[in-house]
């Protein structure tokens, strides 16, 4: 009888178990929301989130981020993005934020392209204080927002101290 | 507050053709997270505003944070609608403001 109890305790306990891993497979099978994006970061990183995309949920693609794969100087590191758009009058990329999770602040800029850019492409430079995944994220006139990320390895830091 | 922005364009476009844009200008881009010899921290200078226009509207802008490198460059492209001239724009915390003008030479 008292077995019977163990057996049974064990047995919902593995259940409970296998059902949250479950639900977390589902979650990453469908793509990430901004929240659970968000969730490992910090709460300034997820505030920024909030602020520039609201409850919208990335999804990967479109999104052809390009930075070098190490860094000697986190003072100034190229880089370039680019997002998939016909960019005509109705279907264009309105918005591209580049974020730097595990710099003081996180916020490395933001673009606003138009019609009128011809492709939704840019380059610029960026400071990293440490070795983190730098994040793209494309909002696009239709109300779409897509993410992308890359890690950079940082030898020397760029936020000065 | 600054020296002249440097602005390289192709030196003639075709109506319709997609060109690239780059632009950059000298500026310390002060985070305001670093502390001088004393401990103080040294407060925050940014250009914050890149806005660039073409023959009076409204073709790209950037907000610009503290993880953009100091020197800020910035490119970017545009379908040329017809002849006309850039006019570029940075703005800095407290408002001052950095101008240029190019004329883009259309075949």
């Amino acid at each position: 009888m008292r077995g019977m109890m163990l057996n049974s305790t064990a047995g919902k306990a593995i259940d409970r178990r296998a059902f949250t891993l479950g639900l977390a497979g589902v979650a990453t099978s469908i793509g990430m929301g901004g929240a659970a994006m968000a969730q490992d970061m910090p709460a300034e990183v997820q505030s920024v989130l909030k602020t520039l995309i609201g409850d919208a949920t990335p999804i990967d693609g479109k999104i052809s981020l390009q930075l070098p794969e190490v860094a000697e100087n986190g003072n100034t590191i190229p880089y370039s993005v680019e997002v998939e758009s016909p960019m005509t009058e109705t279907e264009f990329v309105k918005a591209v934020h580049i974020l730097a999770p595990s710099n003081p602040h996180p916020r490395v800029a933001t673009f606003n392209f138009t019609s009128q850019s011809g492709k939704a492409a840019t380059s610029s430079r960026m400071r990293l204080g440490q070795t983190q995944d730098v994040l793209a994220i494309a909002q696009m006139s239709d109300g779409r927002v897509y993410k992308t990320k890359r890690t950079v390895r940082v030898t020397v830091g760029g936020c000065g101290g | 507050m600054s020296t002249k922005p440097r602005i390289k364009l192709p030196d003639t476009a075709r109506v319709g053709e997609v060109i690239e844009v780059k632009t950059l200008v000298s500026h310390v881009m002060e985070t305001g997270v670093r502390r001088d010899g004393e401990g103080k921290t040294i407060p925050r200078l940014l250009l914050h505003t890149f806005e660039a226009k073409f023959a009076g509207m409204d073709v790209f802008k950037a907000s610009l944070h503290t993880g953009t490198a100091a020197n800020p460059f910035i490119s970017f492209f545009m379908k040329v609608p017809g002849p006309g001239e850039f006019e570029f724009t940075w703005i800095e915390d407290g408002g001052a403001r950095i101008t240029d003008r190019q004329l883009l030479k259309v075949a």
